[in-house]
């Protein structure tokens, strides 16, 4: 069935002649139609718009043009609701941005659309991407294809249960503490977290900025590798986004470990890990040893107060960037005897419990008397959690960890609790906080349930090409990356 | 373990996000629990440790300073929820 293909086998169709990208996205509609049902991924399809592009891709297909040029020219792509795409909606899964359609494209939608991609459907997620279950969504959770009792993780969820459920050859997700590795973990895909940097934000509806990276979600490493390279780049739209340039990371995948220098972080193997994850990363580690590489331990030593680090740094970001949404300019607006009710009652009625939440936490830790206590402290420390990956890096060329301590738990299990929630993201938040790249591939599965099992790798500073090799030279030697959830 | 300095009402004014009695409640029985946790941070000495806003060395970033091409001023206001004349309407602030 044309749905099962990885995007490099649906470009190898395409290029040949075999299948249309009608035929394609067609595939892709009558599969949510089948599923979605179950699954929840999707907030919205414009099918009418999605069909359109397609013909576009056939006609300039039939034209002459290649993949060489377009690399995914004809490929459906699915967005996770925060990236404008003119003309669509961007709710980030909130209530309060009501009926809003973007003005413009974002960077990465642009560049997509330079690449021949079909660009389709609103992916759920957690509220403005604050949460690691995509339950804090204003319009319903999406449910983990492997057992659809469980979360797909968060906050890219429906990003990760689309391409888990093959209701799209990929998706684009956002990294703020491992919102796509975690997914990419919990609904067995891969997702890659490139560095800061790597990849524009501009037209990415922002959570905390000095955090947030943009990256895909897919089935295998190659299609991440693609994707990577479709989106990456400098754009002067965003200041942060660095002018390196971007290597054909598909072109430099293959090859195998040897001499390859892979650092096992000693303050990760904590207590606490789920005995079936902690089994099947022990066999990946062996795996890659026997795949050439070389294991090294090393210290990591501020690991430990990452979570709360990232809490402090994360919402605080988050209470500026959130202000924007006022009732003033766009979205829904609840009036008020004067303007500052007008502001309470917009944003009290507008966004869910999570991101009010968080909103509140970040105003307190920057408000007058608790600046150095909390913030000031909190950046003091983002520079110790630094200089333990800088450290690490001296020795080994990325660190190999489990992606998640345990696998996809059960909807409601941890949504009156929200610290237990926040220190699910114990193994990702780092490689944020340090601003480096990072990826979730599959290492293995649950007996009973069957549920999938992520491993990550952590790389240095814009070193996603070597981050892919080594992921690539794992996945080719493994056959987790082939077995599909059953719906 | 929770934190006794930490005024609700006083901190969502600040965020001007209004909340219900029965949100004050558990929020800021929730943020008690979360800032002590999150005070695990003064067991480390951070001494003479520089903070770091950003993981990018990179400072400065200008652009040439030239005229762009602009989104339309319809195009700008076409998710205002209320506009009159081109012109977003709010509520009156000075009396």
């Amino acid at each position: 069935m044309l749905h099962e293909l990885t995007l490099s086998g649906l470009t190898a169709k395409l290029a040949a002649k075999e299948v249309s990208s009608r035929e394609a996205m067609q595939a892709c509609i009558d599969r949510i139609d089948a599923v979605d049902d179950q699954v929840n991924a999707f907030m919205s399809i414009d099918r009418d718009n999605a069909l359109g592009q397609a013909d576009a891709a056939d006609v300039a297909l039939a034209k002459g043009a290649t993949h060489a040029g377009q690399p995914l020219l004809g490929v459906p792509v699915s967005l996770k609701d925060l990236f404008c795409a003119k003309g669509q909606p961007a709710n980030c899964s909130s209530r309060i941005l009501g009926d809003f359609r973007s003005p413009y494209d974002g960077t990465v939608v642009r560049k997509l659309r330079d690449a021949g991609a079909v660009l389709f459907g609103r992916l759920n997620m957690d509220e403005f991407a604050m949460g690691s279950s995509t339950e804090n969504s204003a319009f319903g959770r999406t449910n983990n294809p492997w057992d659809l009792e469980r979360v797909p993780g968060g906050s890219s969820g429906g990003s990760a249960a689309a391409v888990a459920a093959q209701e799209c050859f990929g998706s684009i997700g956002t990294d703020t503490g491992g919102s796509i590795r975690q997914p990419a973990a919990l609904c067995g895909c891969v997702g890659l977290k490139p560095t800061y940097g790597r990849v524009s934000r501009y037209g990415v509806v922002a959570f905390a900025s000095s955090l947030d990276q943009v990256g895909p979600l897919t089935r295998d490493v190659r299609d991440s590798a693609t994707l990577l390279g479709a989106i990456a780049g400098h754009d002067p739209h965003d200041s942060t986004s660095v002018p390196t340039e971007v290597p054909d990371y598909v072109a430099e995948l293959g090859g195998d470990l040897k001499g390859t220098k892979l650092g096992l972080p000693r303050e990760f193997l904590i207590d606490g890990i789920d005995p079936e994850v902690r089994a099947a990363f022990d066999a990946a580690v062996k795996q890659c040893e026997a795949l050439g590489a070389e294991i090294h331990e090393v210290s990591m030593p501020h690991t430990e107060y990452g979570v709360a680090t990232y809490y402090i740094v994360a919402t605080a970001e988050a209470s500026a960037n959130l202000a924007r949404f006022d009732g003033i300019r766009y979205g829904d607006r609840v009036d008020g005897d004067d303007l500052f009710s007008l502001y309470c009652n917009t944003r009290g009625q507008g966004f869910g419990e999570e991101v009010k939440r968080r909103i509140i936490l970040g105003t307190y830790v920057l408000s007058s008397g608790y600046y150095d206590a909390f913030y000031l402290r909190a950046q003091k420390v983002r520079t110790l959690i630094k200089h333990d990956f800088e450290q690490a890096f001296e020795t080994v060329d990325a660190l190999i960890t489990p992606t998640v301590p345990a696998p996809a738990f059960k909807a409601g299990e941890k949504m009156d609790d929200p610290l237990q929630m926040y220190l699910s993201d114990v193994f990702t938040i780092s490689c944020n906080l340090a601003g480096t790249c990072g990826i979730s591939l599959p290492c293995g599965f649950t007996s009973e349930p069957k549920l999938p099992i992520g491993l990550q790798l952590l790389g240095k500073p814009f070193g996603e090409s070597r981050l892919l090799q080594i992921a690539n030279a794992y996945e080719q030697a493994t056959p987790w990356h082939t077995e599909r959830a059953v719906l | 373990m929770a934190d006794n300095d930490f005024d609700i009402k006083y901190v969502a004014n600040l965020a001007r996000i209004a909340l219900s009695p029965e949100e004050e409640a558990r929020l800021g029985a929730q943020l008690g629990d979360i800032l002590g946790y999150v005070k695990k941070l003064e067991e480390l000495d951070v001494t003479g440790v520089e903070p770091m806003a950003h993981a990018v060395p990179l400072a400065n970033v200008f652009r040439a300073d030239e005229v762009q091409p602009s989104i339309p001023q319809q195009d700008a206001l076409a998710n205002a929820p209320k506009q009159v004349n081109g012109l977003f309407v709010v509520p009156k602030i000075v009396e």
